[in-house]
């Protein structure tokens, strides 16, 4: 049943939760319940919105910055991920197999700004070896949401 | 002038369906519950093999039966999800979609004047691919309080000498109902008594709700006397790929062959080759879609609770039939007037058969979203019917 709960929500936060209910055959008192449960457990860490922020007048830049590091005895990677990570223009940050350690996803007003933390902050950072930033250029899709779909329902209206 | 036209065609009835898809299109603004595909798109690692197959330049005729590797694929996957195994060199052959397998399977079977029992409601093809075939298509009503089910009582009432076919359509495109595999053991096992042929058309079989499909193949004695017939539109949304397979016995599935060779010569070959990664990988895709649907199935089930409509709970396809006949009208006079009044598509449920007639049929091939506005207009629709009623009595 969490599973279940878990991707409605990760697609529709604010799905009604009467409606919730009556889609998987429960009732809402033991969708809340669980729900509830599942924020406390933080297995739901936050209910997000997803916003296209290209088609509004906001000036936003996002970078992906591939980051080499070396490790530290007894924490690995984990101390110099919080101290990227504590930085609120840093979006995410992933522990990544392959050839560099952390990948960074930074947002800034615009690309001096991004420029300036890779050039300040996280290259001198003691542990950072090096650092290669991508721009994104555009956002096609996004946490599994297409950003320029077409809606149109394609199909003949009455079919056999 | 001579006449051009056959008699048997003339008396052929065009599909009730097209004559509401005429009305419909050419309408603003109109919600449709009248849709029997999916909505969703071919999930893209199947649409991505067919685009690979035709880079690839694979653009020539497969055999008559079809690729070798599908129907290996086929015969896996019955063995997997039907317990019922088919030699894919001699029993499977490769269709034009699941219509194509129906028509072939009654031409090839029947002798003039030999009857075909169709259970109705059901899928618009079985009766006239019948008539096209010099064979007596024989009507079985089914009846709501028998959950829309064949009964064993029902089937022995309908048999004669001259019985040749029973259709076998479920789960039911337009009603929902399914049959359990006790109750298909009863008619089984009045099928090999009378000795007659069985069409099953299993094309929703991927889509149940609550229990699994059983097909009548599987059961002890049935395999000899079976065509089983499915395809690949509904279970992985892909009815624009046209592609759908037989499975029976090699004497029948031979003849059916030599039909599809001078017909058809062989389904396409892109389709066959995007339906071998459909069968390989496509089991999540199914289960994923079948999730939804069960959703929006429940969904509705609940709308028309609310709105007091009655409605026997369907467990398979995607569909719902709900009953209006409290309203005194005729489907099509119900859906005729729906369409104008609220721009709501549904198709009657005399579209399917005589004793389809006062019920709808309700697709759920939607999202929510566009369910939840149709539903509206729906409910201010009947409130309309009912308080109207109400003034005048």
């Amino acid at each position: 049943m969490r599973e279940e709960i878990l991707t409605f929500l990760e697609k529709n936060s604010r799905i009604d939760l009467k409606e919730l209910a009556i889609i998987l055959g429960s009732d809402e008192i033991s969708i809340a319940n669980e729900i509830s449960k599942m924020e406390q457990e933080k297995i739901i860490c936050g209910y997000h919105t997803l916003i296209d922020w290209d088609k509004t007048s906001k000036e936003k830049t996002t970078a992906l910055i591939e980051v080499r590091v070396t490790p530290q005895r007894g924490q690995g990677f984990d101390s110099i991920a919080e101290r990227i990570y504590n930085y609120p223009e840093v979006q995410s940050v992933y522990l990544i197999s392959g050839a560099y350690d952390l990948l960074v996803i930074l947002e800034g007003k615009t690309l001096k700004e991004i420029a300036g933390f890779v050039s300040d902050k996280l290259s001198t950072l003691p542990s950072v070896l090096s650092t290669a930033t991508h721009f994104v250029l555009k956002k096609y899709k996004d946490h599994g949401t297409i950003f320029a779909k077409k809606a149109k329902d394609e199909r003949m209206l009455v079919t056999p | 002038m001579r006449d051009p036209i056959a008699e048997k065609v003339k008396v052929i009835q065009p599909s009730g369906i097209r004559k509401f898809f005429d009305i419909a299109n050419q309408m603003e603004e109109v919600v449709s519950l009248g849709v029997g595909e999916p909505d969703f798109d071919t999930p893209w690692h199947i649409r991505d093999e067919g685009i690979y197959s035709l880079e690839k330049g694979r653009t020539f005729y497969t055999s008559n039966s079809g690729l070798m590797e599908l129907r290996e694929e086929i015969s896996r996957y019955l063995e997997r999800k039907c317990r019922v195994s088919y030699n894919a060199a001699s029993q499977v052959l490769i269709t034009v979609g699941g219509s194509e397998a129906i028509d072939l399977c009654m031409r090839a079977m029947l002798n003039p004047g030999e009857e075909v029992l169709i259970p109705q409601p059901s899928f618009v093809s079985y009766l006239p691919c019948a008539v096209m075939a010099d064979g007596v298509p024989v009507i079985i009503e089914l009846r709501e309080e028998n959950q829309f089910r064949l009964t064993k009582q029902q089937l022995l009432d309908a048999i004669t000498e001259k019985t040749k076919i029973l259709v076998l359509p479920f789960p039911n495109n337009p009603t929902g109902a399914i049959m359990t595999k006790e109750e298909l053991e009863e008619i089984a096992q009045v099928v090999i008594e009378k000795d007659i042929y069985v069409l099953s058309d299993e094309i929703y079989s991927e889509l149940t709700y609550e229990t699994g499909h059983t097909s009548i193949a599987s059961l002890p004695g049935m395999k000899e006397r079976t065509v089983l017939i499915n395809g690949f539109s509904k279970a992985y949304a892909m009815t624009g790929w046209r592609l759908g397979y037989a499975c029976g016995p090699e004497e029948i599935i031979s003849q059916m062959v030599k039909l599809h060779q001078f017909a058809i010569m062989c389904a396409p070959t892109t389709s066959q080759y995007a339906a071998i990664e459909a069968l390989k990988n496509g089991d999540e895709d199914i289960e994923e879609m079948r999730k939804a649907y069960n959703g929006r199935r429940r969904y509705l089930m609940h709308a028309f609770h609310e709105m007091g409509l009655k409605c026997f709970e369907p467990y398979g396809a995607f569909y719902v039939f709900p009953c209006i006949k409290e309203f005194g009208m005729s489907s099509e006079e119900f859906a005729s007037r729906l369409l104008d009044e609220e721009h709501v598509a549904v198709v009657p449920g005399s579209a399917f058969g005589d004793c389809g007639d006062g019920y709808l049929r309700i697709s759920y091939a939607y999202s929510l979203e566009d369910l939840k506005v149709a539903l509206g207009r729906l409910e201010n629709f009947i409130k309309r019917l009912r308080d109207g009623g109400r003034q005048d009595g």
